[in-house]
């Protein structure tokens, strides 16, 4: 674990290239889940191969947010299946009837290749910006700190913070650069999939605009998204495909201009023409 | 002036044997600050558990130690405890219990570590659930999420009334006559004895707590400084 991950130190920054591979980044198999008798999700499912940048937008109370922590297993899905990098999520049902992850270490393993991004950007409080972008890559990657700290730097100057903020407590920032520093902090695992979970619902509206920015130009590098967002504009504009939520399936999907242009169900219309102004 | 003479190197350091006075009260204060700290990081971490089983036993321990006063708990290990015939016969009891500064620092190990569980896991509880949620995302263990972000935050969130806590200690250590330890109040009440003149005496040794006092709080206020500049407010970068 620890050779090839200095083995992947090594090389220059891994930049994916937008292609049709057969297998894809990450692919999420009917996941259900309930919270007691309410059922969240029932049976959603999601493909994103390498480069794919995919919006998930709906209503509040969709399922969205949901779905989005179960690919991580923030929330233990109650059934479905979730491959990364062609490595399936162990799980067993218990007596309980309840699912259970089967090999922690593997799903520690692998949360390392989906970095999420929070919607209250969730940073350690106690570090320095910087310290919060080297965090993981030293103590679950065991990177060497003179390289994780570099490639930290490297990650920081990429969201567009300088010097002068990497020695800052995260309370001492506006929302904009705590959103991305916590971008940076995803970057710097150099992970397969990148999670974002409502990045910009809690920023004021003028801070909205820097974080968009940085997401625009990592979807342009190829990298591969998922992004839970009620940023219209973005899930327009920036995704290779939009799905939509509704009450916990999927209603609909397709690319971006497909969904906006020529909505197929009442709930999708309903639901842009209340948030499209 | 000739009883400061007289008396100062047993007020602060030694009677000529043993250690006395000041010196006592710090190595005192000191051993049962470690041991208590030692104890109640791994204590407070189950007492703010989840799991039933961690949090009760430790809740019991921490309620009685807070719930009865240090005096009759040095009482009830230095007097009381060797009292029971059972201990007297074990040799290794024997030895540790017949010994007075033994049994002062077993009894001001376990009540300031009562104390300090209950302050450290009332940091660890208020701990931000969102950076749980992002270590756990991050693939960090259990192991990993408490030495690298619920511990460091949470310790340095209760530096404030940890540092009540040894100030509070520190005046409590005055019992330790009780087993006639010869701690800072023990040689101002000999010397009180021998000379008849309380006023000195005791302001004397009023006058050293004193100084010790403000010396741990101006220490705890530059950890402060150091640790807990991540909660100041300033300006925005």
């Amino acid at each position: 674990m620890m050779s090839t991950q200095a083995l992947k130190m090594a090389t220059p920054e891994p930049v994916p290239v937008r292609s049709t591979a057969v297998m894809p980044a990450l692919a999420a198999t009917g996941i259900h889940k309930r919270y007691g008798d309410h059922e969240v999700l029932s049976g959603v499912s999601l493909a994103a191969a390498s480069g794919d940048v995919i919006s998930i937008i709906g209503s509040s109370g969709s399922g969205k947010s949901t779905f989005l922590r179960c690919l991580n297993f923030l929330e233990q899905p109650d059934a479905g299946d979730i491959v990364v990098s062609g490595e399936s999520i162990r799980m067993h049902r218990g007596k309980d009837g309840k699912m259970y992850v089967s090999d922690a270490r593997q799903l520690r393993r692998i949360r390392t290749r989906l970095a999420m991004v929070f919607q209250h950007f969730n940073l350690w409080s106690h570090m320095t910006v910087l310290q919060n972008v080297m965090e993981a890559p030293r103590h679950v990657l065991g990177v060497a700190r003179k390289e994780a700290e570099e490639w930290a730097a490297h990650c920081l100057d990429k969201v567009g913070l300088n010097a002068r903020t990497r020695q800052a407590y995260p309370a001492h920032l506006s929302g904009g650069q705590q959103q991305r520093v916590a971008i940076a902090r995803a970057l710097a695992m150099r992970p397969d999939v990148l999670l974002f979970d409502e990045p910009t619902s809690a920023l004021d509206p003028e801070l909205v605009g820097e974080v968009l920015k940085v997401m625009q130009q990592l979807a342009a590098e190829g990298r591969t998204m998922v992004v839970v967002t009620h940023e219209m504009g973005f899930a327009r504009s920036v995704s290779s495909q939009v799905m939509f939520l509704h009450r916990g399936k999927v209603e609909e999907s397709g690319s971006g201009e497909k969904l906006f242009a020529n909505p197929q169900s009442d709930r999708l219309r309903q639901f842009l023409s209340s948030n499209l102004k | 002036m000739d009883m400061l003479f007289e008396y100062w190197k047993v007020y602060l350091y030694t009677d000529g044997g043993k250690m006395t006075g000041l010196a006592m009260t710090l190595w005192l204060l000191v051993l049962s600050l470690a041991i208590g700290f030692m104890a109640a990081v791994p204590l407070a971490v189950a007492r703010a558990s989840s799991n039933r089983w961690l949090a009760t036993p430790v809740r019991l321990y921490t309620y009685l130690f807070r719930g009865t006063p240090l005096y009759v708990q040095l009482l009830l290990i230095y007097s009381g405890v060797y009292g029971l015939a059972t201990v007297r016969d074990i040799d290794v009891l024997n030895q540790f219990f017949r010994n007075g500064f033994n049994c002062t620092i077993l009894a001001f190990a376990l009540n300031t570590c009562a104390y300090t569980t209950e302050i450290f896991a009332g940091a660890i509880a208020s701990t931000a659930y969102g950076e749980v949620e992002a270590a756990r995302a991050y693939g960090m263990s259990r192991w990993k999420l408490y030495l690298r972000v619920i511990l460091p935050s949470a310790l340095r969130r209760a530096l404030p009334n940890y540092g009540n806590e040894v100030i509070l200690m520190l005046h409590a250590t005055s019992v330790a006559f009780v087993a006639t330890v010869p701690d800072l109040l023990k040689v101002a009440r000999d010397v009180n004895a021998a000379t008849y003149r309380s006023f000195e005496a005791f302001g004397l040794a009023a006058a050293l707590y004193l100084v010790i006092s403000l010396a741990v709080v101006h220490l705890f206020k530059k950890a402060e400084y150091k640790w807990l500049a991540f909660l100041r407010p300033t300006e925005k970068t």
